[in-house]
């Protein structure tokens, strides 16, 4: 997108490769992410996209490579760790508790910058009343950018599918993330959703200048939105590059179409 | 007194400094701002408006959704001497180049960045537009466009003129006088360009002043304002009273949170055009029929007592003691609960205007105890011209001429209003002026009407659309489209109609779904359906929508003089009547002569008995871009009655 600096290389990702049992899921995976960009992992179902991921937000550990974020290096490390490190993720089949509020989901997503304790929070106690008005204002300029004002008391549960995913995304935003990861922030959509949802993503990049990482199935979306694209197929990389670059590679054409035998 | 509004505001921030002059709710509170600070943002809007430039006797045009600096931004505008001009915020860009141009308009404010976005493309051919301010930066940091400024930036420029010439602000206001121009507006209009409605302080003063005494509005009361600032009926409600009599207004989170904001809120005093009224009764209806059968039972049995009981007693009228009992009952078990869930709980005056309000409608929310009230006024007339007085409200006329306003009818049935409160001019418009405005101070409402026994006024429809049937069984019959149009839109499963008949043999209708509410029948009865379109033309749905064309003649049968008005035929269209298609105005009145002009197909079709009709039509999005929707319509036969009754 133009207007946007470029940054310096803030994810790297090197050699990775990651077998469950006899199955690859991906070989030799190496690509970057530079700061402040919207980077798009995409690729037909079952390239590897999730798995790549579950590899960068800690979940699975794969057995060969590196992968390092602000040059510190990292191959084994749980989720949170990598939490705590100012990374925050959304999910493709949404992981948020239905029954409770918008509000109180979002909330969650400040949980690890929240220093007092358990005991402190169930009474509200000295501390505990300020850290929740400092963290309640976060989560009330997330509604505010995200504009669910209409629904900061609905039980999540209660409200389409559409705007669920916009919970998901405003729970990750309450991490105040360095690296935004999101799995397929549009699948099951429609149309006018996707629009919104791009909107909020280049709106997110540009106000808050969080670098972002995301996996799409639709290609159209992606291109549009996206600085850098990694095409990934069978666990291997297939190409690499701007949208129109990553548009024209024949291999990718392939992968997506099919090729002609 | 004669005073101006920004002497009002400098006599209530020195009067009551600390009290509340609005709110407005953001990240979940409700942030106030107090009458000694909204004078002070109000003189750094000023000083920096003086210094970008803006003149005594220039304009300054305000898009956007009710928000206090937009609000101050009017304000430190008439403090200067020079005219805000609201425009409708849901406007397309186009509709923007007309009024900017026409009243060489080089200043704005606007709310965020849709609206800077308009602007910019109305610059192209409006170049003397130089300066724009927004009040919310998110999503303009990258705008490299000359003369595109933050408010913020305005402020701290203006806090800084404001510092090097203390005495600045004051003597301004001073000069300015009660007669001077205070404010334009833009009327939708039914028909042809926009016109600019131009009034002065005083015209605008007085007639809410004038309103407040009427209703005996205090400096306590509380208003919510969602409805477009453009509006001169918001205008007047949400500034023109909100300075004469200094109570509180509230400004919504965003469009979407009205009605919890609403709740909150729970206004005083409040005004909405009837659609808001029906958007309320059909969300109501729509969950009453989702609840179990106990409450719908207690429901209907409640309602009715009420439609027995609630407008007698809302009229001061002496009631059956068992009647009393009952209703009190009601009261705790519902009217209270649904007057707390739709916000009406502290409601002490409510109005209704800008269209006629069906009767049924309006019986519904009196019953509840609800003070609802009509009004007739116009943009032309800064709104108060006649108004209910409490106890002696009906549902079929607007109530009487209230202080300052003289009424007389012409011999053709059209209303002539004398007011304080009448336009100065339409704004370089001699022509249209001289046309509405007399030598004589008359202003021509193009209303028909008649004043009733009672000395209240009755309006029966635009003068120019009251017609007559030629030819059939009714040859001569009156016929008042909007008169039908308003019945057939009481039912909650129609959202707009617009009726046909004037100098023909019988009448016929188009009639508009309403997409929710019929949605949801359709759901409940397992009814699968793909698109607006699809729903449209189920042989279900037209059924229903035959029920309520019949009932609505049975209605009209009962009246000798409205007999012939009955609907003979009709169609259920295939897309919604929309603003953006010229279909509606901007207020929501159907432009029924461009309609039949846009379909002059189907109503061939309607009047040469054809049983249904293909139709393609172009329609437009709100982004700009045009499509196409085509469907086959069937047209539908349906029952007409025999005059039963004798005029009432």
């Amino acid at each position: 997108m133009a207007g946007r600096p470029a940054g310096d290389v803030i994810l790297d990702v090197r050699n990775i490769s990651l077998r469950f049992g006899g199955v690859k899921a991906l070989s030799d995976i190496t690509f970057d992410v530079r700061e402040h960009e919207i980077r798009a992992i995409i690729g037909p179902n079952g390239a590897g996209k999730s798995s790549m991921l579950n590899c960068i937000n800690g979940v699975y550990q794969p057995q060969e490579g590196s992968i390092s974020l602000r040059g510190r290096t990292f191959s084994k490390m749980n989720s949170h760790q990598v939490a705590e490190m100012g990374v925050a993720r959304t999910f493709q089949n949404l992981a948020l508790f239905k029954g409770m509020s918008v509000l109180d989901n979002i909330m969650t997503g400040r949980n690890l910058k929240m220093k007092t304790n358990l005991f402190q929070q169930a009474l509200r106690w000295g501390a505990a009343e300020r850290e929740e008005t400092t963290h309640r204002r976060v989560v009330e300029n997330i509604i505010d950018f995200l504009e669910i004002q209409a629904y900061r008391k609905t039980p999540v549960g209660k409200m389409p599918y559409g705007l669920q995913k916009r919970v998901d995304l405003g729970r990750a935003l309450a991490m105040e993330p360095q690296v935004l990861l999101l799995d397929e922030p549009m699948a099951g959509m429609n149309v006018e959703e996707k629009q919104d949802m791009s909107r909020f993503i280049l709106d997110v990049n540009d106000e808050f200048g969080t670098t972002i990482v995301l996996i799409e199935h639709d290609m159209g979306v992606v291109m549009d939105i996206s600085d850098r694209v990694v095409v990934l197929d069978y666990g291997r990389k297939i190409g690499d590059g701007s949208p129109d670059e990553v548009r024209a590679n024949p291999d990718v054409i392939s992968a997506y179409l099919g090729t002609v035998h | 007194m004669q005073t101006t509004f920004p002497r009002l505001l400098l006599d209530h921030a020195a009067a009551r400094p600390g009290a509340p002059a609005l709110r407005e709710k953001e990240f979940g509170i409700w942030q106030t701002l107090s009458w000694s600070a909204l004078a002070e943002l109000v003189r750094a809007l000023a000083g920096g408006f003086a210094e970008a430039g803006l003149k005594r006797g220039q304009h300054l045009v305000v898009i956007g959704e009710n928000r206090p600096r937009l609000y101050a931004s009017m304000l430190a505008a008439q403090s200067l001497g020079a005219i805000p001009v609201p425009l409708y915020q849901d406007a397309a860009a186009a509709e923007f180049a007309f009024p900017i141009a026409n009243a060489d308009v080089a200043f704005a404010v606007v709310e965020d960045q849709e609206q800077v976005d308009k602007l910019i493309e109305v610059r192209a051919t409006c170049p003397k537009l130089a300066q724009i301010w927004y009040d919310d930066s998110r999503g303009l940091r990258h705008y490299q466009e000359p003369g595109l400024a933050s408010l913020d930036a305005l402020v701290a420029a203006g806090r800084a003129f404001a510092a090097a010439d203390p005495g600045f602000f004051e003597r301004e206001i001073a000069l300015t006088k009660p007669d001077d121009v205070a404010a334009m507006f833009f009327t939708s209009g039914t028909t042809g360009n926009a016109k600019g409605v131009v009034h002065t302080h005083d015209t605008l003063i007085d007639r809410a002043r004038a309103g407040a005494r009427f209703d005996k509005l205090t400096e306590n009361e509380e208003v919510l304002a969602y409805l477009p600032p453009a509006w001169v009926g918001q205008n007047i409600f949400s500034y023109a009273q909100w300075l004469a009599c200094g109570y509180v207004v509230n400004c919504p989170e965003s469009a979407s949170t009205v009605m919890l904001d609403l709740r909150e809120i729970g206004p005083t005093y409040y005004f909405a055009p009837p659609r808001v009224f029906e958007g309320l009764l059909t969300s109501v209806m729509i969950r009453m029929e989702d609840a179990a059968r106990p409450k719908r039972w207690l429901f209907d049995r409640c309602m009715a007592l009420a439609r027995r009981v609630g407008p007698a007693r809302m009229d001061g009228k002496p009631i059956a003691f068992m009647d009393r009992l009952a209703y009190a009952v009601g009261n705790l078990l519902v009217y209270a609960p649904l007057r707390n869930t739709l916000g009406f709980s502290r409601v002490r005056v409510a109005y209704t205007a800008g269209e006629a309000i069906g009767p049924d409608l309006f019986v519904f929310y009196r019953s509840l105890g609800i003070n609802l009230k009509q009004l007739y006024g116009s943009t032309e007339t800064a709104v108060f011209v006649c108004l209910q007085p409490d106890h002696e409200v009906k549902n079929d006329t607007v109530g009487v001429p209230i202080e300052g306003v003289e009424i007389k009818v012409t011999e053709n049935g059209e209303v002539l209003v004398r007011s304080p409160g009448l336009l100065k001019e339409y704004y370089k418009d001699p022509v249209a002026t001289a046309e509405v405005l007399g030598a004589d101070g008359w202003y021509r409402t193009g209303d028909a009407g008649f004043i009733d026994a009672s000395g209240h006024l009755k309006i029966i429809d635009r003068a120019k659309d009251v017609g007559r049937i030629a030819g059939g069984g009714h040859d001569g019959a009156l016929f008042a489209p909007k008169y039908v149009e308003n019945k057939l839109k009481f039912f909650p499963y129609i959202k707009e109609a617009v009726a046909f008949g004037d100098k023909r043999d019988k009448v016929c209708a188009f009639v508009n779904i309403d997409i929710e509410a019929v949605g949801n029948w359709a759901e409940r009865r397992n009814l699968p359906y793909g698109s607006y379109a699809d729903l449209a033309q189920k042989p279900a749905v037209l059924q229903l929508v035959r029920e309520c064309v019949e009932k609505v003649n049975a209605d009209l049968a009962a009246d000798e003089r409205l007999a012939g008005s009955q609907i003979s035929r009709f169609l259920v269209l295939h897309k919604e009547l929309d603003a953006d298609d010229g279909e509606l105005t901007r207020t929501r009145k159907v432009r029924r002569g461009f309609i039949g002009e846009r379909y002059q197909l189907l109503v061939d079709a309607l009047y040469g008995g054809r049983s249904e009709q293909f139709v393609e039509t172009a329609v437009k999005f709100e982004d700009g871009r045009t499509g196409k929707v085509a469907a086959t319509l069937k047209i539908i036969d349906a029952t007409t009655f025999a005059a039963v009754g004798k005029a009432a």
